[in-house]
């Protein structure tokens, strides 16, 4: 039987890059969206991923975390070429390593917020008592305790993002790919919302990759990498 | 012109517009109210006086032409000058309230000296976010008053972010403009 991690307590991190794009090549028909783009993420920092619309930032997001394969270039993910792998291979890679969080949480309608934030600890196979144990630990911690009984669509959207990041980090993943987390919020949700899945993520020395076109979210950030016309300007680490 | 901006730095301004060509004081001046002076032309003596600064550090030499005219100086930048704009290009800048003239001024210069405005607006922006980050941590840690005043500041600093994206994303326009 898996046993549930706890919503606490730092994973040791490994030193170097985590996870490395090289030179990722993306077209949609006629239309480049990377080109030549590289990019290094470390364990346990905050990568901001700023840049217009259309950028590519997003598209770069949806390479690293095995989303979609580029044309051409690797990533690599603690050494293994995620380009290489099978699309089982990847999914499962996603499952066991990765969190997700978007700006409209895609949490399941017709479950509750608990249920929503276990799912991924029952699809690992951990009992559904313990699995919903730890949901409610995170949502404690995400100070929504209240929610836990309640519908997606019973909650605000403040409260709905807060089950999101819940739902992302209740694996303790290594990478948690943020694709515009507050778009949707007002500034003080935004900020709040920001503010715990940031510290959450620090606690469980999960590395996130941000994706934001708002300099206030960015500045949650250890550093930036602006993508531009496809390519990567990047901010190397402090 | 509504004009609520400070006066840029003139003298890294003047030194840029000499990079482009050697000039006298009088095309200097036109040439800087053309392009930066918007509804503050500079005065001669500032020229002059600013001219004999650079001259006296060596960042610019000066040729006299025969004949009696008032304007018989030429100036002209030497290399000193031209690694003092690079350097000034190169530098961000401290943020702080109606910047953009200053950075304008910068993203011109670059064009018409030949450097990558880009790079002025990303050394901007993460002189920028540096100082948001700092903030954010301050605020993150702090009580309501310091929430607020780091918010006020944040707002600002994040206006301006807005304003290095919108320049960043007219750079070819800003560059046909420039050399037209």
């Amino acid at each position: 039987m898996t046993t549930a991690p706890t919503a606490t307590g730092p994973l040791l991190q490994p030193s170097g890059p985590l996870l490395v794009a090289r030179d990722l090549h993306v077209a949609f028909g006629p239309t480049t969206a990377l080109a030549s783009a590289s990019l290094e993420v470390h364990g346990g920092e905050v990568l901001a991923l700023m840049g217009p619309s259309g950028s590519g930032k997003s598209t770069l997001l949806h390479c690293l975390a095995g989303i979609l394969r580029p044309d051409s270039g690797t990533v690599t993910f603690d050494g293994r070429d995620v380009t290489a792998m099978s699309d089982a291979e990847r999914s499962a890679l996603r499952r066991s390593e990765f969190g997700f969080v978007f700006q409209f949480g895609q949490l399941v309608p017709e479950l509750t917020c608990a249920e929503n934030v276990a799912l991924p600890l029952r699809l690992a196979g951990v009992t559904r008592r313990d699995a919903h144990r730890t949901a409610r630990e995170w949502l404690d911690r995400l100070e929504v305790p209240d929610i836990a009984d309640k519908r997606p669509g019973q909650v605000s959207g403040g409260q709905g993002q807060r089950a999101a990041v819940a739902r992302a980090l209740i694996t303790r993943p290594r990478v948690v790919f943020a694709d515009e987390p507050t778009g949707a919020l007002d500034s003080l949700n935004g900020e709040r919302v920001m503010q715990l899945f940031v510290a959450a993520a620090k606690d469980t020395g999960a590395a996130v990759v941000l994706v934001t076109h708002e300099a206030r979210v960015a500045a949650y950030s250890d550093r930036e990498a602006v993508v531009r016309d496809g390519l990567v300007r990047e901010q190397v680490p402090a | 012109m509504l004009c609520i901006v400070k006066p840029v730095s003139i003298a890294p301004a003047l030194l840029g517009l000499l990079q482009t060509g050697p000039r006298h004081g009088y095309d200097l001046k036109r040439a800087y109210d053309e392009r930066f002076g918007h509804d503050r032309p500079l005065a001669y003596g500032q020229v002059y006086a600013t001219m004999a600064r650079l001259l006296k550090n060596g960042l610019v030499e000066v040729e006299m032409e025969p004949g009696d005219g008032p304007d018989r100086k030429r100036y002209a930048i030497t290399d000193a000058g031209v690694s003092d704009v690079e350097q000034w290009l190169s530098r961000a800048e401290k943020p702080e309230p109606y910047l953009q003239s200053t950075l304008y001024t910068k993203v011109v210069l670059a064009l018409l000296t030949g450097h990558d405005p880009a790079d002025v607006l990303d050394t901007q922006r993460a002189e920028h976010l540096r100082l948001m980050r700092e903030l954010t941590r301050r605020k993150t840690e702090g009580d309501l008053a310091d929430q607020l005043v780091c918010d006020h500041a944040l707002f600002h600093l994040e206006a301006d972010l807005r304003w290095l994206e919108l320049t960043a994303a007219r750079l070819d326009q800003l560059a046909a403009s420039v050399h037209a």
